[in-house]
């Protein structure tokens, strides 16, 4: 899967309070979830966001709570990856858990805001404007997971296998 | 080569010899947890799954704690879809109404976690029960969903890192300095994806109650899980609790360690994490005066009869200072009733402190306990990230119970030296 999109950079330990803020977490509704996504940190940033654009950021991303609404709230924007040095464990699962593309690689300190950069999700080959980087394999267990279209996928194609 | 009791506990749920860190395993799960927020997201997706029913009507678990007694209209829809699928697939352990407790003081409580189990819950403070000498991790309502419905689900084993504990602890520190003198030592992300396990005379010597605040906060340090060795103070406390039989699991000498941690407990004083990052961790000496506009003594991580205790002691014939509110959070409904008996809520009502139902309410902030813009508190919380309790140019440091109730007599930060 090749994509190409401009950068929105955010720092280390993103935590999923600014990634969705708590007060907005009786909603289950992407769309809602979307408008208020990083708001304590960029409250335009729902605004000006668009579809194909990719986040980078830097170590533990995804941080905190292990609600699922993170995820949610950024793929609702139409952001289909995240490039960071390192994700938090809970959010790691559910991001792929939700389909969206997580790469590890510390690329943020080469990135300008707003500048595209072309990716290849599969291989893990990131452009960037003066080389090229590798982003630290996908572990084999979670391709077969998205290869099989995600958790729920795999549970419902069990359950039906199963009656 | 030895093994943990973090391998242990998931190679014996794998139905395995020996698991190594790093493996992928696939096991079998003892109980499920998920709370209001969580358990909407679940239910749908077991909808649209096309699932019939849980895979065990006794081992899922419903706490409806964040956003109770409903603050909002979407906040109580979430919870009428909770009840109503209770009702219809028979789940038995549903904690709502006067029955609800903060899910993590409320589980252990209730006896529904025994030493040796693997529990998941769509929270990730669900580490707390490592406590008890279980394996407890948080996940998100996807893998909640899977776990809820066939029992099982998969995780990476694991690498182990050792905090061992000796020496005699200071006057006023608890479970809470520890485990924030370890985070501010680590860092965020020091102990990601790794088990923090806690041994030794100093662990040993401590309170159940301060054993839960310190696995409650392993996830403040990135980690899959916390744990403790099961010794007779978590026997002794499960003993009244517990109906099912349980597993005693314990580390071998010659286990594995990324890295082992010495901590001498007697040069541990009184810690406070400021905003806003729990790991920004400085002594109580460092930041007095700091005025404080609000101070909560509750949540999962110190809203126990330990910690009320404590507040009540440094509370007791004082007033909150005249422009600071204090908010007390009993975290369940057998420590509200306990701090009743005892005392403690009199000593708090009398010292102008508000007195709250069980709920998470401000830890989150969720409602009861708002901060303003540019406002400050110190909290007994676990997480002080940038808006947690309101407004995004509000603050929160962290401490424990002690720090907590000085500062509120003083209406600044202070030890509780200062107030005796
Ligand atoms: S008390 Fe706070 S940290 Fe604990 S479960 Fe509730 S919201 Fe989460």
């Amino acid at each position: 899967m090749k994509l190409k999109g401009r950068v929105w950079k955010f720092g280390d330990n993103i935590d999923t309070d600014v990634i969705i803020p708590a007060r907005y977490l009786a909603s289950t509704d992407p769309r809602v979830l979307g408008e208020h996504c990083m708001e304590p940190l960029n409250p335009t940033f729902a605004k000006k966001v668009k579809t194909g654009d990719i986040i980078v950021g830097g170590a533990n991303f995804g941080c905190g709570s292990s609600r699922e609404h993170a995820p949610i709230a950024i793929s609702a924007l139409g952001i289909p990856l995240i490039i960071s040095k390192s994700f938090a464990r809970i959010f790691y699962r559910n991001a792929f858990n939700k389909g969206l593309a997580l790469l590890e690689a510390d690329i943020v300190n080469e990135v300008d805001e707003g500048e595209e950069i072309e990716v290849d999700v599969t291989t893990g080959v990131i452009k960037l404007k003066t080389r090229e980087v590798i982003a630290k394999p996908i572990p084999p267990f979670m391709v077969e997971l998205i290869n099989e279209g995600g958790l729920i996928n795999y549970l419902r194609k069990k359950l039906e296998d199963h009656q | 080569m030895g093994m943990t009791i973090t391998e242990k506990i998931l190679a014996s749920h794998a139905g395995k010899d020996v698991v190594e860190a790093g493996e992928i395993i696939d096991a079998r799960l003892d109980l499920t947890l998920a709370n209001d927020i969580t358990a909407p997201l679940s239910l749908e997706e077991f909808d649209k799954v096309g699932a019939k029913k849980v895979f065990d009507s006794e081992k899922v678990v419903f706490v409806l704690d964040h956003f109770t007694p409903n603050k909002d209209i979407p906040s109580a829809e979430n919870c009428k879809l909770i009840r109503e699928f209770s009702r219809k697939y028979g789940i038995t352990h549903v904690y709502d109404g006067g029955a609800c407790g903060i899910e993590h003081a409320l589980l252990p409580e209730e006896g529904l976690v025994v030493p040796g189990d693997v529990v998941i819950g769509a929270d990730s403070h669900t580490c707390t029960y490592g406590a008890l000498g279980a394996f407890s991790t948080g996940v998100g309502s996807t893998d909640l969903t899977y776990g809820m419905v066939t029992g099982r689900n998969w995780f990476k084993v694991p690498e182990s890192i050792k905090f061992h504990c000796y020496g005699k602890w200071q006057r006023w520190v608890t479970g809470k300095d520890l485990v924030l003198y370890v985070i501010g030592m680590i860092g965020v992300d020091g102990a990601l994806y790794a088990s923090m396990e806690y041994t030794g005379e100093a662990i040993s010597a401590l309170s159940m109650d301060s054993r839960f605040a310190i696995a409650n906060m392993a996830i403040e340090a990135g980690a899959k899980n916390g744990i403790f060795k099961v010794d007779e103070k978590t026997l002794a406390y499960v003993k009244d609790r517990v109906q099912r039989p349980y597993t005693v699991f314990e580390s071998d000498d010659d286990a594995k360690y990324r890295e082992i941690f010495e901590i001498d407990a007697g040069k541990i004083g009184l810690k406070v994490a400021c905003p806003s990052l729990p790991s920004n961790v400085k002594d109580v000496e460092e930041l007095k005066g700091i005025h404080v506009d609000q101070v909560v003594i509750g949540s999962c991580t110190n809203g126990r009869l330990e910690d009320l205790a404590m507040a009540a002691e440094i509370l007791r014939g004082k007033k909150v200072a005249s422009d600071t509110r204090c908010i007390v959070i009993p975290a369940t409904p057998k420590i509200y009733l306990e701090a009743m008996r005892r005392g403690y809520l009199e000593t708090f009502v009398e010292a102008r402190c508000i007195v709250s139902p069980p709920t998470c309410g401000p830890c989150l902030g969720g409602h009861m306990g708002i901060l303003a813009k540019g406002e400050k508190a110190i909290a007994t919380t676990n997480r002080n990230f940038v808006g947690r309790m309101g407004h995004p140019e509000s603050e929160v440091y962290l401490a424990g119970p002690a720090v907590a109730a000085a500062s509120a007599v003083k209406g600044s930060i202070s030890h509780p030296l200062e107030v005796a």
